[in-house]
């Protein structure tokens, strides 16, 4: 664009200005926040759509995400899908997708490759299993922030739920599919009785 | 392997199935992961599922390519792709129409009370994942030290995790997991 040129469309700082992306558009965009998305995509993905891209405003893109958090399954591969249809419809899913998944299942299925080659070296299985621990640090980590609110909300039933599971899952080891099937609808109960009290 | 019964489909099958159970994500369906690959089928040992998550963190992208190397494992690159569409299509078509639905009936306070219900669930699990994979990972007490390091240097800075995962690669190298 020449820079005399009159400007069309002035750039304002909260709203999405840019045109809806095309399905190249959303493929390439959605494998550039997957790349860099090392321990999670999550906030690459809110950089690129919101600030970079500008096709979300920051309160629509908390809305989305959370429709998906609730749902099942790996959280971002839901966002992809969501966020790809509300442009481009079904197409715009699978480009997202596509983006998303197809370039690091190409790098970790050489990884595994190279696994399966050089795994039994015993420098590299001293490197990996130095990674694996700092890897469950990690997630210990993700845990104790994500219980942070329950802890200041001083929820007693919430903790109480999560302690429950933990058990269950954890400590039991019993079947997922069955301590699910038993576990949401007593939380969905629990969660409704305690609003109407409060109500 | 055992080629009497395809292990692709026990695959699909196994990863479809928990694609619709994985509440709070691919992270939280680790014990269930690791009960059926281990204790179940017996398609890793203890110590191959330590190292197929370490990689599987070690590589940019969603955290369901854990998925994608369990399946290396089983059968190879289909295995892979077989993982990784069965992980993620059931649950991808099942966002597809519930964001249909709700764009049209946006006012129903069920989706804030589902949610809300889902919260406590979901730490429980990816709690109950921390405590699996730290069974798994650390053998040693100098481990579980650098797990612990690691939890609260990551709990308690902005670091980028990335700094934290190779930091534990050199002590591995050096010898301190032991």
């Amino acid at each position: 664009m020449p820079p005399d040129s009159p400007p069309v469309a002035m750039a304002a700082p909260d709203l999405p200005i840019s045109a809806p992306p095309g399905l190249l558009a959303l493929f390439a965009a959605f494998a550039k926040m997957s790349l860099s998305g090392f321990g999670g995509v999550l906030a690459f993905a809110r950089r690129g759509i919101v600030d970079h891209h500008r096709w979300m405003t920051a309160e629509e893109f908390n809305e989305t995400f959370a429709l998906c958090h609730f749902l099942p399954g790996p959280n971002i591969v839901n966002l992809s899908v969501v966020f790809g249809a509300r442009f481009r419809g079904v197409p715009g899913s699978i480009a997202a997708f596509a983006g998303l998944v197809g370039p690091p299942v190409v790098i970790v299925t050489i990884l595994a490759v190279l696994y399966g080659r050089y795994g039994e070296i015993d420098a590299l299985r001293r490197i990996l299993a130095g990674i694996s621990c700092a890897a469950v640090g990690l997630l210990i980590s993700v845990v104790f922030r994500m219980m942070m609110p329950l802890i200041k909300k001083r929820d007693v039933v919430g903790v109480a739920v999560m302690a429950a599971v933990f058990t269950a899952i954890g400590v039991l080891r019993l079947p997922l599919p069955a301590v699910l099937l038993v576990a949401i609808p007593l939380s969905v109960a629990i969660t409704i009785a305690t609003r109407r009290v409060k109500a | 392997m055992n080629f009497n019964h395809s292990p692709i489909w026990t695959l699909i099958s196994t990863f479809g199935l928990m694609s619709l159970f994985a509440v709070g994500g691919a992270n939280a369906a680790i014990p269930e992961m690791h009960r059926i690959a281990v204790d179940v089928q017996h398609w890793l040992t203890d110590k191959q599922f330590a190292d197929v998550y370490a990689i599987s963190q070690l590589s940019p992208g969603p955290n369901v390519l854990i998925v994608t190397l369990i399946g290396y494992a089983v059968a190879g690159v289909a295995g892979a792709l077989a993982a990784t569409l069965a992980m993620c299509v059931p649950t991808a078509v099942l966002a597809y129409w519930v964001s249909r639905l709700l764009t049209r009936s946006s006012h129903s306070r069920w989706p804030a009370i589902i949610q809300a219900a889902l919260v406590p669930l979901s730490i429980g699990l990816m709690g109950a994942s921390g405590l699996v994979l730290a069974l798994t990972s650390d053998r040693t007490w100098t481990a579980g030290l650098v797990t612990a390091a690691v939890a609260v240097l990551a709990f308690a800075t902005r670091l980028n995790p990335l700094w934290l995962l190779l930091a534990g690669g050199l002590l591995g190298f050096a010898g301190f997991i032991g």
